[in-house]
């Protein structure tokens, strides 16, 4: 016995079974990510700014991942549409350009993630702080890391700025640190004995990465889980274009459903988290 | 989603999409631009940057999404995810100062800055 309304919508409420479905699920993804959207807007308002580090993200980086993001949004809707007229070579053609995307952007976030884990902060002994790298680009050190390599001290090449500035002084600080080129950031030697705290920007640096890699890597997750499933109808999964190919567009509707709502999430995090 | 599917009613949605990706490219690079002015008030940015990305959601979700012209059913189930969504946002913002029994509510601002084992930054 076949299952009904596969293809055919139901005639009371206009609807095929997966697109309810479907619509069901992104509803409770508006819970999920409602919630860590909640959980960030009251964390920063009551945080400290000195413990909030906003402005350590890469502008320009987002707003090409953005971009990305948004083209692969109309290359999903343009698939189907070319599914629609019948025209299924083009479909494949709009859709690996929207799997392209996606791989596309999940390479720049972990650039921006390995990025983040080779970058430092050092709380010093007599109340100074720095951000800025260790020689060597090493990654996940601690304060604890320097005691099990025996180090006496590490060379640290110092940032321009320090995001406790204001951010007119940030700017100023950075855009002087460019005029002067490789000449700027000189290595300093730091000893470990002035040292009271070292970390990498890794989950437990601070609340507010606690909450950027959550936020940020739960998306990820959902741009990976998105890009797979929509491999998947693409690749092996287009056998059903040849024996039901109502159902089979119905199916990339509804994954494309999936794909538009995770740019809508990325619409609002990528202001709220690099811009704001 | 549309009923009416011939090839001439796709071909216009077809239009009405790049339209509104160009739009979205546009407000995208808008966004950024905004930023870098520097408004008097945080608030100002914060609620600039919000309605602009709110206009960007609305253009996905309206035509991307087919919202538009989408079956009643679809509405309901969103509708009734809005009002559970500021049901929990307001008991989120509600419980902001509730703290365990026995135990103080201080601000932020008042926690002088400690390390892990105790001593101040």
């Amino acid at each position: 016995m076949d299952i009904p309304y596969t293809a055919k919508a139901r005639p009371d409420t206009g609807l095929f079974n997966a697109k309810v479905g479907i619509w069901l699920f992104l509803a409770s993804e508006v819970m999920l990510f409602g919630a860590l959207f909640s959980a960030y807007i009251l964390l920063r308002v009551g945080a400290d700014p000195a413990t909030w580090p906003q402005g350590l993200l890469n502008i320009p980086i987002g707003t090409f991942n953005t971009l990305v993001l948004i083209t692969s949004s109309v290359t999903v809707v343009l698939s189907w549409a070319s599914l629609k007229m019948g025209n299924f070579g083009r479909y494949r053609f709009y859709q690996s350009i929207t799997i392209l995307c996606a791989l596309g952007f999940l390479g720049i976030k972990s650039f921006e993630y390995r990025d983040k884990w080779s970058h430092y902060e050092v709380w010093k002994t007599d109340g100074t702080r720095m951000t800025g790298h260790i020689e060597g680009k090493p990654y996940f050190w601690r304060t604890e890391t320097l005691a099990r390599k025996k180090l006496d001290s590490i060379t640290f090449l110092p940032d321009a700025s320090h995001y406790t500035m204001p951010r007119a002084e940030q700017h100023k600080a950075q855009h002087h640190a460019e005029q002067q080129g490789a000449g700027a950031h000189k290595p300093i030697e730091i000893k470990t004995s002035e040292i009271k705290r070292l970390s990498a920007f890794v989950p437990g640096h601070s609340t507010y990465f606690a909450i950027y890699f959550t936020l940020t890597a739960l998306h990820g997750l959902h741009v990976l889980g998105g890009a797979l499933v929509i491999a998947y109808i693409w690749g092996p999964g287009a056998k059903m274009w040849k024996t039901d190919p109502e159902r089979y567009t119905n199916r990339v509707e509804v994954s494309g459903l999936f794909w538009h709502f995770v740019d809508l999430v990325w619409i609002f995090l990528f202001p709220v988290l690099y811009l704001l | 989603m549309s009923d009416d599917h011939s090839h001439e009613a796709i071909k216009k949605h077809v239009r009405t999409y790049i339209v509104i990706f160009v739009a979205l490219l546009v407000g995208t690079l808008v966004t950024v631009g905004l930023n870098s002015l520097d408004f008097a008030r945080f608030w100002v940015t914060v609620t600039i940057a919000l309605f602009v990305a709110t206009i960007k959601a609305a253009l996905v979700a309206g035509f991307f999404m087919h919202l538009i012209s989408e079956k009643k059913a679809v509405y309901a189930v969103l509708v009734t995810t809005v009002c559970f969504f500021a049901a929990m946002m307001y008991l989120t913002v509600w419980g902001r100062f509730q703290v365990p029994r026995g135990s103080e509510f201080i601000p932020a601002k008042e926690i002088p800055l400690k390390t892990a084992s105790g001593g101040a930054f």
